[in-house]
């Protein structure tokens, strides 16, 4: 329970910390942490426009969308803390828990019958499968680690069962993890939230005809698969027996140091030209690769 | 044994559908099968819950000089319960899909579809129940022509009758290597028939028999390089046909191979990872044809073959889990393929039949042409995009049962397995993760293009929704997707029995069967919660609505306000950097006449794009050609005169006579 409070406070000012970095970075006076906050309250106070092309999926997707990141949040544990749903595999679950939430936006997208949605819907379902395989190597490599198929399990057990060497993985880890959790958010360097050209555009090119609460919800989903993303970065770093006020602490130490994260790489790294993409995820499943073969080495299977 | 009489006297009756009149055919249809079912299902669920097996069935056929008696273990129940389902469910579908064929066929046409129809369910519940080799090459043979008869419904159509002979000979290729497998069996053990198997694989070599079987069944079940016929014969039979050929009469085929693979005694580790080398091909490039396809019933037909993938991954597993000694990858990798074949057989089916639908209403199988289709057909369009959610495997659906069955099962596999072996579980893995994000790739298109947007065309114009029996059979298979998707112990924990009995002949570890039931009711829990929130956060985003001014305008069109449906994302652009990226193995093509420098004033110029299945071209149709080729060189001596063919009668005996004399003959 304290994992998930955590979670959803974190979220409401992660967007917040990436746009302030970014506005320092840059030299502007930018917006306050809770400037995004204040955008949702607006959001969902504002009446909605729908496409007159658009149909019952449209008005679903976000709601769907919803659900499945807050259903996904109930599988990550909190320091020695379980999930609320802990068993064999969940990650898989995880996984296509937010590929639901992929899907009806994508067909949200397709329903408006724009082809700038269109566009943005193509681009997403080319890119969301091509990250699929390094997310999955990547947990093969920790359940091989640990000897465990569980999120609760392997994180509780990431820092106990193995020697000095994991200090190495979790560094691994931690970089596919903000890696993919990037892409997964359409963030740099595959995709740009700023980008004012509905042509480059990925994600927001699919929500261009969302209005008002749905808009919102589509933005807390966002949030809350950041911080969730957030949480198992931080479940990778932090061992789990640490004391539970520390573990507090840490937690939104990490949180604020991912965010802090990803608005430096976001100011100081170029976005990849639109075809480049496939290539920059597919390096993604390589170099997961590398780290399975890493453990390979380690756990001493090959003599 | 009980019914066995009333078996064989609707078999008999069969033949009585020729001779009633027009109008009574589909319920005397319907009143046959409706009896076979309900005599094979009782077969079948006596079958699953009772331990004395196998269940044997005598049907007094001695005249016919075959051992006609069925042998009714646990994994025929399965099949049995699975084709009787389907059937139905096509059946009732057929029966407005075909209304309008009234007015412009014979009345013997129809006599042929349903008699086929219902020799095609006969002869697969007995292939299923038969032990003896040449009964089942007979019954494996009526299934090949009944189904023969379903495809080329259409026949006045050429290119349907030419898919349909394609079907055909391809079917009869498979049945050979069957045929010859059984024989060779035979020549080893002087037993024809399943029951030889096992003594022959114990002092013979195991790989070469087991892939004659294997070509032979995979043919049936679509393997990829074995695959050609599919994409062809799908599209073009009747959609109820479609439906069925896809949902259950390719699962024959791993009827067969799990009777091959449960008699297997050495060599396993490299059948298994034939088997698995093989799956995934099938799998990854079965998916990805189905992206390059317009037709929906051909895409339909690509993604069967990405599911027969998935099915040979779990079978693949469930074989390398056998020469581990890995219980774990033995259940799971068995148990997640049949939960597949049955949760495979529901909702392709069920899409068949919504593709069905959609033509029947537009009269275009054709994407580019459809739009818009969920406003005139909303009960198609829920229908379809369920079949789409599950076929993708996400929860609270069905298919994720089956995938989550897979991915349990390799990754509890992995971390105790060696260094070989933990390559195979990876490459796995990454075979099913990848399925899974074209699967999500290749539905959101089909859903999206179809269903969604503006109506691309006036075909869409006059659509309206099909009648509600066309509807129903898709609500009946949704209402199971959700039983096996929310309580799925129902179906695992048969499942786990038929294994146990078929593979190991051993109970498995109950520590290991609680765990898994264990993880599978929080899958449940959490599924339906998901449901919980999903209605929740709806019902509540209503009651917020209720407060608030909603308005209805033209979708935004950056500026641009005489946007047409023309500029919708179509079905070709939204596959194209796909194809880009995998062009390398898909070959597709594009053909456009280039815009030279002479040209002052605009022309019309044409564009198209081609996309090719490299295996049909390379294992089909090059060495047709070349065949026929060099029969036509042959052909130089039909020259059609009297005294030539006398001639050659001549040559021929002075031939035999010569070689006879030097005794070379």
């Amino acid at each position: 329970m304290t994992g998930i409070i955590l979670t959803i406070l974190t979220a409401l000012i992660f967007p917040g910390i990436i746009l302030r970095t970014k506005s320092i970075l840059s030299g502007r006076k930018g917006p306050g942490v809770f400037q995004p906050i204040y955008d949702l309250k607006v959001l969902l106070q504002k009446d909605s426009i729908f496409s007159s092309t658009a149909s019952f999926i449209f008005q679903i997707a976000p709601t769907i969308g919803l659900a499945a990141i807050i259903c996904a949040m109930l599988l990550i544990p909190f320091a020695n803390e379980h999930a609320f749903f802990d068993f064999d595999s969940d990650f898989v679950y995880f996984s296509y828990l937010l590929a639901i939430g992929k899907f009806f936006i994508i067909i949200s997208a397709l329903d408006t019958g724009s082809g700038f949605e269109g566009m943005g819907a193509n681009r997403e379902a080319l890119f969301s499968m091509l990250v699929e395989p390094a997310f999955f190597i990547l947990l093969a490599t920790l359940a091989m680690l640990t000897g465990y198929t569980s999120f609760s399990d392997i994180f509780t057990s990431f820092y106990i069962s193995q020697s000095d060497f994991v200090l190495i993985f979790s560094i691994i880890g931690v970089y596919l993890f903000v890696q993919i959790a990037m892409i997964e958010n359409s963030r740099f360097p595959v995709d740009d939230p700023k980008t004012h050209l509905e042509l480059t555009m990925i994600h927001e090119v699919m929500i261009l005809d969302n209005s008002g609460f749905d808009k919102a919800l589509i933005h807390i989903a966002s949030y809350l698969k950041f911080a969730v993303y957030g949480s198992i970065i931080y479940n990778l770093l932090i061992p789990s027996d640490l004391n539970i006020f520390l573990q507090i602490i840490l937690f939104i130490l990490i949180q604020i140091s991912f965010a802090v994260l990803i608005g430096l790489l976001e100011s100081f790294r170029a976005r990849n030209k639109m075809s480049k993409n496939p290539h920059f995820i597919l390096t993604l499943t390589a170099v997961s690769f590398i780290a399975f073969i890493i453990i390979i080495i380690i756990t001493g299977k090959i003599v | 044994m009980m019914f066995s009489g009333l078996f064989s006297a609707i078999l008999l009756l069969s033949v009585g559908i020729y001779f009633i009149p027009n109008r009574l055919k589909y319920l005397f249809t319907m009143i046959l099968l409706l009896i076979a079912m309900f005599v094979t299902s009782s077969w079948g669920i006596k079958a699953l819950f009772y331990d004395d097996l196998p269940l044997i069935v005598d049907l007094n056929f001695e005249f016919l000089n075959f051992d006609f008696s069925f042998y009714i273990d646990k994994l025929s129940s399965f099949f049995l319960l699975a084709i009787n389902f389907t059937s139905l469910t096509g059946f009732i579908y057929a029966y407005k899909y075909l209304s309008p064929y009234y007015r412009i066929k014979y009345p013997l046409s129809f006599s042929i579809h349903y008699f086929s129809y219902f020799w095609l369910y006969i002869s697969m519940c007995m292939v299923v129940m038969l032990q003896d080799g040449t009964a089942f090459i007979i019954l494996w043979e009526i299934m090949a022509i009944s189904s023969f008869m379903l495809v080329i419904f259409n026949a006045e159509n050429r290119t349907i009758m030419k898919t349909g002979i394609n079907y055909l000979i391809q079917m009869h290729i498979g049945m050979l290597f069957i045929l010859i497998a059984f024989m060779i069996a035979e020549n080893g053990t002087g037993v024809m028939g399943f029951a030889s198997l096992k003594p022959y694989f114990s002092d013979h070599s195991n790989t070469i028999l087991f892939l004659m079987f294997f070509i032979g069944f995979g043919m049936k079940a679509g393997f990829i390089p074995l695959h050609t016929w599919l994409p062809l014969a799908h599209p073009s039979a009747p959609s109820h046909v479609s439906g069925i050929m896809s949902g259950i009469m390719i699962k024959m085929g791993f009827y067969g191979i799990f009777r091959v693979v449960s008699a297997l005694q050495s060599d396993i580790m490299t059948i298994g990872i034939i088997i698995l080398g093989i799956s995934l091909i099938t799998g990854i490039m079965g998916i990805m044809s189905a992206i390059t396809q317009r037709d929906i019933k051909k895409m339909l037909a690509y993604s069967t073959i990405e599911n027969v993938g998935i099915i040979g991954i779990g079978i693949g597993l469930g074989v390398v889990g056998m020469a581990m000694k890995n219980q774990i990858l033995v259940l799971f990798g068995f148990s997640g393929a049949l939960v597949h074949i049955l949760n495979h057989s529901l909702f392709k089916s069920m899409l068949f039949f919504a593709a069905g639908s959609v033509n029947h209403a537009t009269h275009t199988k054709d994407m580019e042409v459809l739009g818009g289709l969920v406003k005139k057909m909303p009960h198609t369009a829920l229908i379809f995009l369920i079949g789409s959610l599950a076929i993708c495997g996400l929860p609270p659906f069905n298919g994720f049962v089956s995938e989550y069955l897979l991915y349990s099962g390799m990754f509890m596999s992995i971390s105790g397995s060696g260094l070989y072996d933990s390559f195979i579980i990876l490459s796995g893995i990454i075979g099913l993760s990848l399925i899974g994000g074209l699967a999500l790739f290749c539905f959101t298109r089909a859903y999206g293009i179809t269903f969604l947007g503006q109506e691309r065309s006036i075909r869409v114009r006059g659509a309206t929704e099909v009648n509600m029996s066309m509807i129903l059979p898709g609500y009946i298979i949704i209402s199971v997707i959700m039983v096996i998707g929310l309580a799925s112990s129902i179906v695992v924990v048969p499942v786990f029995n038929i294994v146990s009995e078929t593979f190991t002949n051993t109970a498995y570890d109950s520590a290991i069967i609680t765990n898994v039931l264990n993880n599978l009711l929080q899958v449940n829990i959490l599924s339906g919660l998901f449901i919980i929130i999903t209605a929740a956060l709806f019902s509540f985003r209503r009651n917020i609505f209720r407060s608030k001014k909603t308005d209805l305008r033209p979708t935004w069109g950056c500026g641009y306000t005489a946007g047409t449906s023309k500029h919708q994302y179509t079905a070709d652009s939204y596959s194209d950097n796909f194809i880009e990226l995998a062009n390398p193995v898909l070959r597709s093509q594009k053909l456009s006449e280039e815009i030279m420098a002479t040209d002052i004033f605009p022309e019309k110029k044409s564009f198209s794009s081609v996309s090719k299945d490299i295996f049909d071209d390379y294992i089909i149709s090059y060495p047709k050609e070349f065949i026929l080729k060099l029969l036509k060189k042959i052909a130089v001596m039909q020259t059609g005169q009297i005294h030539h063919y006398i001639l050659y009668i001549f040559l021929f005996i002075i031939a035999a006579l010569v070689l006879t004399y030097f005794e070379l003959i």
